[in-house]
């Protein structure tokens, strides 16, 4: 009996050495992903998935967690020492932050990754109440007389950002005609007067927001969970969750004539990771190119967010995308630290055209 | 916390002779203050039960047994079981500095031991954020030595603690201030060691508010959200507390989890005031034996 026991312990031992040879490089890594509030869904489906084709790869067991919150206040987190590896937030200021007050993200962070390192990108849409009893067709409609908008506050909220941007774009668009005037020196003038009209139109719509919510997911609970207002600008995510997930026949999705292209951005906080060692540098870096990858880029377009490879993503979920105008913030705003600071920074064009 | 000063004043009760001799009066009163109750107190409750079990007892358990929800759990536990031994101490220390001593500045730290009851609690998690975050006066070194303390277990504990300080000497000081000295001298006087008098004298006469104060203290470090709030970093299963954990489930849509969490909370509170109204109990019964 003891000499089994010593036997089948001699084998055990032996065979875990074998593994170990087999496995040279197998190391357990934690990777902390700090991501802002509309993509707890999609992570929570994409961590499963990477892990498991990572451990293929690599034999590498990655565990990932996930904190969520305002893209803001994440940033602000990382920047007081939040120790996450990956920053998934909702507009690249927040990176740029990030970049600029610790340097542990480097300053060519969006040229990283494919696509301005926006694996997945989404638009601003109007969610509106069943049937659309105010007949909300697009942005002008927003001003109406008793018409209750929906919308974050821009100051603390990524998503309020893109609603504001997506606002202004509308009236430029419509003053305009033609985006391409903005950097033509003949138009000026043109451009001068539509930058006013778009100054009262905006002004005008947040006189129409009853409550200003710190983050896109409080938004979006105070117009489907407390039944304020008309109707909730959004992300087109947001939208689609809130109708096929939280009240199927509640709710209607009303696409505007033109809105802006989102692009959320992924980063590797380089300061964070650097100290955790070759294997862990070589996961975080795959952990955000895997994002682009056939199966992750499927997984996006079913949790509702555009793909940017759409090729590999299943074609009723791209149906589900409708068709509209789009334009970027480089294209209308030259970049978001300039639209930071002209519209969002302390004494900008918010805080002139808001009085609470 | 003035329980023990209601108690001290009979006279009260010849103040509510006039309304009591008016019937109406005493039934309107109470109707409203009944009704005040079941609006405030009693349908919040019910609504969370009722939400918790929306969608069957299943989905509560699942709710409650989820890994997440557990390790929320062991870190509410663990967070209240640092913080509530270290300000019982601070409450005694305090509360019998204050009581038994006069020295300049006695009354500068009894206005201290309130100030965290006047300081809302995002501000004070901002404050210690400001001490020991990354871009803080402290926190590059303690990060650089390997043990962060924002967005990890010792920030939630000082927030805590900080949020719960007041609690037990708040409790404790109008206590032993009514009590006086003059048993501690006499045991004193008679040969006992300060340990022997604190022993057989001092903490017997102020056990019962002593209790009242640490449970007090527990419920609301376990109930903390907001200074947890701001230093927690919201990491599922590492840094985030009960509460919070609350917060996040209703983030994610899952309302039944959420409320389901939140039974737990609610369960505490019903716990803490079951044993609270047993030791207000027993803490008027030693009054009045002191008394008579």
């Amino acid at each position: 009996m003891r000499k089994l026991t010593s036997w089948a312990l001699a084998s055990a031992l032996g065979l875990s050495a074998l593994g170990a040879t087999a496995f040279a490089q197998a190391e357990d890594i934690g990777l902390l992903n700090a991501s802002y509030d509309p993509t707890r869904e999609l992570y929570q489906a994409y961590n499963p998935l990477f892990s498991k084709w990572y451990k293929e790869q690599t034999g590498d067991d990655v565990t990932i967690e996930q904190s969520h919150g305002g893209s803001g206040s994440q940033a602000r987190s990382i920047i007081d020492g939040l120790p996450a590896d990956v920053a998934t937030l909702a507009l690249g200021y927040d990176i740029d932050a990030i970049a600029d007050r610790t340097g542990k993200i480097p300053e060519d962070w969006q040229s990283a990754f494919p696509h301005n390192s926006a694996p997945y990108t989404s638009t601003i849409v109007f969610l509106v109440r069943k049937g659309n009893p105010k007949g909300i067709q697009d942005w002008d409609d927003l001003t109406r007389d008793g018409v209750e908008v929906i919308t974050p506050n821009p100051k603390t909220s990524g998503g309020a950002r893109w609603n504001f941007l997506a606002a202004w774009i509308y009236v430029l668009k419509r003053e305009l005609g033609d985006l391409g005037k903005l950097d033509d020196p003949q138009y000026a003038d043109e451009v001068k007067a539509a930058k006013v009209a778009a100054e009262e139109y905006v002004g005008n719509l947040y006189r129409h927001v009853p409550v200003l919510d710190s983050g896109a997911r409080g938004a979006t609970n105070t117009f489907v969970q407390r039944g304020l207002g008309d109707v909730l600008l959004a992300w087109e995510n947001e939208a689609f969750l809130a109708t096929q997930e939280l009240g199927k026949d509640q709710f209607d999705i009303v696409v505007p004539s033109v809105s802006i292209l989102a692009e959320p951005p992924v980063a590797v906080v380089e300061g964070n990771v650097k100290n955790k060692g070759e294997a862990a540098e070589k996961a975080t870096h795959a952990y955000l190119e895997h994002l682009y990858s056939p199966e992750a880029q499927a997984l996006a377009a079913a949790n509702y967010y555009r793909p940017v490879n759409p090729e590999s993503a299943a074609k009723e979920d791209l149906a589900r995308f409708p068709d509209l105008e789009l334009h970027t913030v480089n294209e209308v705003f030259g970049g978001w630290r300039n639209a930071q600071e002209t519209y969002f920074d302390d004494g900008g064009v918010f805080d002139q055209i808001y009085q609470p | 916390m003035s329980t023990t000063q209601n108690i001290l004043r009979p006279a009260q009760r010849t103040d509510m002779a006039p309304a009591e001799s008016i019937p109406w009066v005493r039934y309107a009163l109470s109707t409203l203050a009944l009704l005040i109750i079941a609006l405030f107190l009693i349908l919040p409750l019910v609504a969370v039960l009722f939400e918790a079990f929306r969608e069957g007892v299943g989905a509560y358990v699942d709710a409650i047994t989820d890994p997440y929800t557990g390790h929320a759990i062991l870190l509410t536990l663990i967070t209240a079981l640092i913080c509530v031994p270290l300000n019982t101490l601070f409450g005694i220390a305090a509360a019998w500095c204050i009581a038994r001593f006069q020295f300049p500045g006695r009354s500068l730290l009894t206005t201290l031991i309130d100030l965290p009851f006047s300081v809302s609690p995002v501000i004070a998690g901002l404050v210690f954020i400001l001490i020991f975050g990354s871009q803080g006066w402290f926190g590059g070194w303690f990060a650089g030595h390997g043990f962060p303390i924002i967005f990890a277990l010792p920030g939630i504990v000082l927030a805590t603690m900080f949020v719960t300080l007041p609690f037990v000497a708040r409790e404790l000081i109008p206590l032993m201030q009514e009590q006086g000295a003059e048993q501690e001298e006499a045991s004193i006087m008679l040969g006992a060691s300060a340990w022997r008098m604190f022993w057989t004298i001092t903490l017997p006469r102020i056990k019962w508010g002593l209790l009242y104060g640490i449970i007090l203290c527990n419920a609301r470090a376990m109930g903390e959200f907001g200074a947890v709030s701001v230093v927690s970093g919201h990491i599922r299963g590492a840094t985030n507390t009960l509460p919070l954990h609350v917060e996040i489930l209703y983030n994610e849509y899952q309302f039944s989890a959420a409320f389901a969490v939140a039974t737990l909370l609610a369960g505490l509170a019903i716990v803490t005031l079951i044993i609270k109204s047993i030791v207000e109990w027993r803490q008027q019964r030693q009054w009045e034996n002191a008394s008579s």
